[in-house]
C-alpha cells in the first residue's frame, strides 16, 4: 500500500541510479563489468517502477466487476467519475490537509531543532539526539500502540487533531536530521561576514542563514509530507472516527479497490514526483 | 573615485597632524577562553595603537593570539578585560554591526547564493545607501580589483584569486575606517599569493583606508607592511617597521621566527664605548654594540644573520668579529651558497655567500675556516 503512493521520494535515487550507464554509452569499447552495471541498474530500475506503473494503468481499466485486479480494456471513463465515493473524497481531503498541516508544523519545528543541534553545545543535546534516533528507529506499530495508550490515558478524544500530532512527533526527527547535517556544514565565517557587513543578527538570519539551509529545509519537508501522506499504521492507533486516504483503501480491500483510487494515487505520486524534480533543479541551480 | 581620493586626503591629513588620534587602539586587552575546565589566555595583554592609513601586520605563528586580537577589533569576540577604541571611541561593548571596520576571511566567506554584485552590494544596502548610489560605488569597487564583467557569476563559478578579489570589493566598498584582513592570501598558490601582495599593496595605496593584516608568513609581513607587531603566546613580543624588525629583532624569539638567525652566547668580558668583547677562543673574538650600563662579566647573547657573514681562509681583520669553525654542510642554491658551520663553542652558524662572481666555491665540506662580520651587524638581545 505505501508502494504506489511513497514514490515522492524516488526520483532522486533515480538520478543516482542512471548516471553510472551514461558513461559507458558514450565511450566506444564496452566492458563486460559495464554491461553488467548497465543490465543490472535497468532491473532494478524495472523492479522499483512495475508497482507504479501497475497502478496507474488500472485507474485506466475497463472493469467490469468491484474488483479491479483483471486487465478488461482501455478508458477514460473513472476520471469522469472520481466523486463517486462521497468518503473516500472525504478521506483523501483528509489526508492532504493533515500532510499539510503536519508538514507546516514538522518543519518549522524540525528547523529549529536541526539549527540548535548543529550550531550549539547544550545541556540535553547527547539526549536529544538519542530520542531523534528512538523516534526514527523504534517500529511503528509500537510508536502507535504507546501514542493511543498516552491518548486515552489523558483522556484525549481521537481523531483529526492527534493524527497530526503524531505525524508531527514521527517526521520532525527526519526534519530535524537533514537540517543539521546541512547546518554542521556551513562556514560560520559567511554569518559572521554578513554581521560585519552591518546586517543584524535577524537579517543575517534570514538574507544569509537560511537561504543557505534552505535545500535541508526543502527536503526535510518533502520527507515529512511523504511520510505523512501515506502513513497507515501510527494513523489507524491515533485517528478516532476520521478517515485518511490509506484508511479508506485499507477498508475497501475487502469487497474491491475501485480505480478512482488509482488514479488518486496516480495524481499524488504525479504531484509528489514534480516537487521533487523542481526541488532538485532548483537546489541544484542554487548551490 | 571619488571616496579614494577623499581617503588619501584624510590620511595625508592624519599624517600631518601633531597628535593624530590612532585609527585603532588596544589597551590592556586581555582574552580568556574555558576549555576543560582551566582559564586560557589566548591574549595576554596586547596595547598597540594603529595609525590612519597604515598598512599594519601582525605576524607570528599559529596560535599566538594574531586572530583572536583582530577579531577583538571586528567585534566577534569580547575582551576579558581592556579596551578597544576605533578613531578614539570607546567599542569595546558595540556588536560588529555597528563598527565601521570590515574584515576579510580567510575562507572568503563570500555568500554561496548570490552573485558578485549582489556580494559586493550586500554593505550598502545593510547601510540603506540609494540604489543609484550602490549601483555607482559596487561598479567603481569591482573596476578596482579588476572584476568588471563578471557580476553575475557565482563565488563557486570563479578561481581562487578572484573570489579573494570579490571578498575585497565587498569590503572595501563600504569605504570602512579600516580594512582587517585575516591570512587573506593563505589558500592562494605561491605565485598568485605574490601577485595578490603586490595588488593589496597598490589597492590600499589607492583607497587609503587603514589595513590591519594578520598572517604568519614573515615574507608577506616584510613585503607589505609600514609597521609589522610580531606575537608570540599571546603577547607582542617586537612592534616596529619591517627594516628594524629584520635587522634589529628585540628578541630571541622574532630574531629566529623572522629570516635565519645564528644565535650565540656568551660573557661580556670588556666593554667600552658602547661596544663589548666576547671572547669565545684564544684568537676569536666578537664584537657588538651593547646599551649603556651593561656590566663586564654579564652574559650576553649575539645574534647576526647570514647574509652579513663573510666566510674566508685567512684571519681577518682585529677590526671585525671573528670566530673559527669547520664547514659541515655546502649547498648551492642558485641565487646563493648557504654553508652551515660547526663553531668551535658547539654552536652551529648559517652563512650565506652571494653567487656574484662565478659558480666555484669559497669552501668544501671539511675546511676549517674564519667566520667574520662588522660589529654593527650583530645585536646584543633580551632573551
Amino acid at each position: 500500500m505505501s508502494g504506489p503512493l511513497s514514490p515522492a521520494l524516488p526520483p532522486q535515487a533515480v538520478a543516482d541510479e542512471v548516471t553510472p550507464s551514461v558513461g559507458p554509452l558514450r565511450r566506444r569499447r564496452v566492458r563486460w563489468g559495464d554491461r553488467l552495471l548497465f543490465g543490472y541498474t535497468w532491473v532494478v530500475l524495472l523492479w522499483l517502477f512495475a508497482p507504479i506503473a501497475v497502478m496507474i494503468a488500472f485507474g485506466f481499466n475497463d472493469t467490469k466487476s468491484k474488483s479491479n485486479v483483471s486487465w478488461q480494456g482501455f478508458t477514460f471513463k473513472w476520471w469522469g467519475r472520481l466523486g463517486d465515493y462521497p468518503d473516500l473524497t472525504t478521506a483523501v481531503t483528509n489526508s492532504l490537509s493533515i500532510a499539510l498541516l503536519a508538514t507546516l508544523v514538522t518543519t518549522v519545528l524540525g528547523t529549529l531543532m536541526g539549527i540548535a543541534l548543529g550550531r550549539y553545545r547544550f545541556r540535553g543535546q547527547a539526549a536529544t539526539n538519542l530520542v531523534m534516533f528512538a523516534a526514527i528507529s523504534s517500529p511503528e506499530l509500537v510508536m502507535g500502540a504507546s501514542l493511543l495508550s498516552l491518548f486515552i490515558s489523558l483522556g484525549v478524544q481521537t481523531g483529526y487533531m492527534t493524527i497530526v500530532l503524531a505525524h508531527v512527533l514521527f517526521s520532525v526527527s527526519f526534519v530535524a536530521v537533514t537540517v543539521r547535517a546541512r547546518v554542521v556544514g556551513l562556514d560560520g565565517s559567511i554569518e559572521e561576514a554578513a554581521r560585519d557587513l552591518g546586517a543584524s543578527t535577524w537579517i543575517t538570519f534570514w538574507r544569509v542563514t537560511f537561504p543557505m539551509i534552505l535545500p535541508g529545509v526543502v527536503s526535510g519537508a518533502l520527507l515529512a509530507f511523504a511520510l505523512s501522506i501515506d502513513d497507515f499504521v501510527i494513523t489507524q492507533f491515533t485517528s478516532g472516527a476520521t478517515i485518511t486516504f490509506p484508511l479508506w483503501i485499507y477498508g475497501a480491500v475487502r469487497i474491491g479497490v475501485p480505480p478512482q483510487v488509482n488514479i488518486l494515487g496516480t495524481l499524488i505520486f504525479a504531484v509528489g514526483v514534480a516537487i521533487a524534480v523542481v526541488n532538485t533543479v532548483t537546489s541544484r541551480r542554487r548551490t | 573615485m571619488i571616496e579614494t581620493q577623499a581617503g588619501k586626503e584624510a590620511a595625508v591629513a592624519a599624517a600631518s597632524d601633531i597628535s593624530p588620534v590612532p585609527a585603532i587602539e588596544l589597551d590592556g586587552v586581555v582574552k580568556e577562553y574555558q576549555a576543560h575546565g582551566e582559564v586560557v589566555q589566548a591574549v595576554k595583554g596586547v596595547s598597540l595603537a594603529i595609525t590612519e592609513g597604515e598598512f599594519f601586520s601582525m605576524l607570528g605563528p599559529s596560535g599566538c593570539g594574531k586572530t583572536t586580537t583582530m577579531r577583538m577589533i571586528a567585534g566577534f569576540e569580547d575582551p576579558t578585560r581592556g579596551t578597544v577604541r576605533l578613531h578614539g571611541q570607546d567599542v569595546t561593548d558595540v556588536p560588529p554591526n555597528k563598527r565601521d571596520v570590515n574584515m576579510v576571511f580567510q575562507s572568503y566567506a563570500l555568500f554561496p547564493h548570490m552573485n558578485v554584485w549582489e556580494n559586493v552590494a550586500f554593505g550598502l544596502r545593510r547601510k540603506r545607501v540609494p540604489d543609484q548610489e550602490i549601483k555607482r560605488r559596487v561598479g567603481e569597487m569591482l573596476e578596482i580589483v579588476a572584476l568588471t564583467g563578471r557580476e553575475k557569476r557565482r563565488p563557486r563559478e570563479m578561481s581562487g584569486g578572484q573570489q579573494q578579489r570579490v571578498a575585497l570589493a565587498r569590503a572595501l566598498v563600504n569605504n570602512p575606517r579600516a580594512l582587517l584582513l585575516d591570512e587573506p592570501l593563505g589558500a592562494l598558490d605561491l605565485k598568485l599569493r605574490q601577485a595578490m601582495q603586490i595588488e593589496l599593496k597598490r589597492i590600499q595605496r589607492e583607497v587609503g583606508i587603514t589595513f590591519v593584516y594578520v598572517t604568519h608568513d614573515q615574507n608577506e609581513a616584510l613585503t607589505m607592511s609600514d609597521r609589522i607587531a610580531v606575537m608570540n603566546d599571546g603577547l607582542v613580543e617586537q612592534l616596529a617597521g619591517p627594516r628594524e624588525i629584520y635587522e634589529r629583532p628585540a628578541t630571541k624569539f622574532v630574531a629566529g621566527f623572522i629570516g635565519t638567525s645564528n644565535l650565540l652566547s656568551g660573557t661580556a668580558e670588556a666593554v667600552s664605548g658602547g661596544t663589548a668583547t666576547i671572547r669565545v677562543g684564544d684568537r676569536d673574538r666578537v664584537l657588538v654594540p651593547v646599551a649603556d650600563g651593561t656590566l663586564e662579566g654579564g652574559a650576553v647573547e649575539v645574534t647576526v644573520r647570514p647574509e652579513k657573514i663573510r666566510i674566508s681562509h685567512e684571519e681577518p681583520g682585529a677590526d671585525l668579529s671573528a670566530v673559527r669553525g669547520t664547514v659541515a654542510e655546502v649547498v648551492y642554491l642558485g641565487t646563493y651558497n648557504s654553508y652551515a658551520v660547526n663553531l668551535a663553542g658547539g654552536a652551529e652558524f648559517t652563512v650565506f655567500e652571494q653567487n656574484a662572481r662565478d659558480s666555484s666555491i669559497t669552501a668544501e665540506r671539511g675546511d676549517s675556516v674564519w667566520l667574520s662580520w662588522q660589529p654593527q651587524h650583530s645585536y646584543a638581545i633580551g632573551s
